[in-house]
């Protein structure tokens, strides 16, 4: 007798909501022990609306040709010595940020989404929560392979992983991961699935494929385009679980309030450095951090909140912060990254006239008056042969990690913003009062950060011996990975391929 | 208030606390309005080490690198400890200036130059 076919709709239901089970001699409680500490109250797991309409073995079978034709590409990509059509070799040190501080986010995710994949109670969630947690580790090993033809070529990729648990500006992204992982499945939910994925995707992803496409990167412009359908399911994801969230219980909203304020804000810090890649990174530009974040949060955040308004959702109070921070990031983040360009692993650079000139224009109320001088000085140095390296280490915030760089933009923008509190005797500081509020709602949590500055000091980092201790725990490569890119030897060989003196 | 956790008893060993430092305590030093120096500064140090030393070999080389340092008048410098006024007395230590761990120290410098209106 030969199977009987069945049709589409059995098929689904089959191999969806006919997968869970009932618990007859066990407690469900004891299966799902993560389900209620976060407070968060489920009254019907049938009102999840199943984002994705996707069955496993659909699932594989488009994913498995997507990564066919992706790895065609990237051969082609290899044989072809792509590298050589990037528009230049500065290009390049975008993507060893993406690879260091990005794609390790993805293996976070990955297992963030198998945890909650595990621990929702709803078979829907848990299905949904498991695709995405496969598309992550997808994303991390594709990215992988995608950078790993510049590897050959070029500085600063190869202790990418090494890296991640030690580098002080990694620290960032990792905490910001293992804040969320750390949380439960809900929280994790809200902070990833939808503050990250839903929101603020489109302000992570969308620049740095658009900064390859502009600049000649193949490699990347081929994974982003294959990552394009899966963040589309991420979103539908996030977009369900703050509405199911919502509609369940009335006492979910001000912990779904909570989390949406405290995620939108961690994960905004993390942008620092899209904005930072954006107006200085890419020799092509493709628009300034400025006008992304007015296209993609003003604009569409904007309608996103209205939407959720019905529900009590409120749209964050920080945003008229942000918006007077989008004329000051940029211009921040790359003068501390600029200055101190020993310590990182991609190189820095004092941008060229046209850059100034297109900074200007692009951040009238801000660049010539407070950022355009810092760089005539940085010029004036360099000119001297005394290229400006920051001497000793920068005081962090407590919870973002972060250095305490961000200044008080809506009264005085040379003035850094100082928060602290004290917990249990002991003093904690802050860039900022989100920042300061997130450790105060929490303060068991953040008490214990691995804060990289505190841990050179306490000798954890390549023992006592100085800061060239600290570059070997990191497997930093001094001379070649960091420093100016002027004079590197990414440059030089740049300019040998290209055949210019 | 508490950490949501799945334990009651769910608490963090501080990671930073004094004594993790070897006998140091941790100053954060900023020299206001010179963005030059992105941030304020960190340092590990002796609480007996007299201030007029923290200016000399601290300060002093930490914060030369300004083109207009050499040009400070530090007679008229105003300082803050924590946020509040303070007039350090040079010859005493930090513990006896009331530093303590994880204290934050700022000074304002009263010179015009070019630089003033940037911030750098
Ligand atoms: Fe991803
Ligand atoms: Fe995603
Ligand atoms: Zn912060």
């Amino acid at each position: 007798m030969s199977a009987k076919k069945l049709n589409l709709k059995d098929k689904y239901r089959l191999l969806t909501r006919d997968l869970d089970w009932d618990f007859s001699y066990e407690d469900r409680k004891d299966a799902f022990p993560f389900e209620e500490f976060e407070g968060i109250k489920i009254t019907d797991w049938d009102k999840w609306e199943d984002p994705f309409r996707l069955t496993m073995d659909a699932y594989w079978k488009y994913q498995a040709e997507k990564e066919k034709k992706l790895y065609a590409i990237y051969d082609a990509f290899s044989q072809n010595n792509g590298h050589l059509n990037v528009s230049d070799a500065r290009y390049v040190n975008a993507i060893k940020i993406f690879l260091t501080a990005v794609s390790p986010g993805e293996l976070a995710a990955h297992s963030g989404f198998a945890f909650t994949g595990r621990q929702m109670g709803g078979i829907g969630a848990r299905i949904a929560a498991q695709m995405q947690s496969i598309d992550e580790l997808r994303h991390i090993q594709t990215q992988i392979h995608a950078m790993s033809h510049y590897n050959k070529f070029f500085d600063g990729f190869d202790e990418f992983s090494h890296m991640h648990d030690r580098v002080w500006y990694i620290s960032v992204v990792k905490s910001f991961f293992d804040d969320a992982r750390s949380a439960g499945p809900f929280e994790f939910m809200v902070a990833i699935g939808f503050s990250f994925e839903y929101v603020l995707t489109n302000l992570l992803f969308v620049p740095f494929m658009s900064g390859a496409a502009y600049n000649g990167d193949m490699a990347t412009v081929t994974f982003g385009f294959s990552a394009q359908s899966d963040e589309a399911r991420h979103m539908t994801l996030g977009l369900e679980i703050i509405k199911f969230l919502l509609e369940q219980h009335e006492d979910n909203v001000p912990i779904v309030q909570k989390w949406i304020d405290k995620w939108l804000w961690r994960g905004y810090r993390i942008l620092t450095v899209v904005a930072m890649m954006m107006d200085y990174m890419l020799p092509q530009k493709v628009m300034s951090w400025k006008e992304a974040w007015e296209l993609y949060f003003e604009q569409a955040g904007g309608a996103l909140f209205k939407d959720l308004e019905r529900y009590g959702i409120k749209m964050p109070d920080y945003t008229d912060l942000i918006k007077a921070e989008k004329e000051h990031l940029s211009h921040q983040a790359w003068w501390t990254f600029y200055t101190n360009s020993q310590a990182t692993a991609f190189h820095t650079w004092i941008p060229s006239d046209e850059e100034l000139d297109w900074l200007s224009e692009k951040y009238p109320e801000s660049f010539d008056k407070y950022y355009r001088p810092r760089w005539e000085l940085a010029k004036e140095m360099a000119e001297k042969g005394e290229r400006y390296y920051n001497e000793g280490l920068p005081q962090l915030c407590q919870t973002c990690q972060i250095p305490m760089i961000y200044t008080d933009v809506q009264n005085d923008p040379r003035d850094i913003v100082y928060r602290s509190t004290k917990y249990q005797g002991e003093r904690f500081h802050f860039c900022s009062d989100q920042c300061q509020h997130i450790f105060e709602n929490e303060p068991e949590k953040y008490v214990h950060a691995w804060l990289p500055v505190h841990q050179i000091f306490q000798g954890n980092c390549g023992g006592p011996g100085g800061l060239e201790k600290v570059m070997d725990y990191y497997k930093l490569d001094v001379g070649k990975a960091n420093m100016d890119y002027v004079g590197s030897p990414d440059e030089e060989r740049w300019k040998n391929w290209k055949g210019v003196a | 208030m508490a950490t949501q956790a799945l334990r009651a008893d769910y608490h963090g060993d501080g990671k930073d606390t004094e004594d993790k430092f070897h006998g140091a305590i941790l100053v954060y030093i900023n020299w206001d309005k010179h963005l030059f120096f992105y941030s304020a500064k960190a340092f590990p140090l002796d609480p007996n080490m007299p201030f007029a030393a923290v200016l000399e070999h601290v300060i002093g080389t930490h914060f030369c690198q300004h083109p207009e340092y050499k040009n400070i008048n530090w007679d008229t410098v105003e300082w803050t400890l924590n946020n509040e006024p303070f007039m350090p007395v040079m010859e005493k230590s930090l513990a006896e200036n009331g530093f303590d761990h994880k204290c934050l120290l700022r000074f304002k410098t009263a010179e015009t130059s070019s630089f003033e209106a940037a911030g750098i």
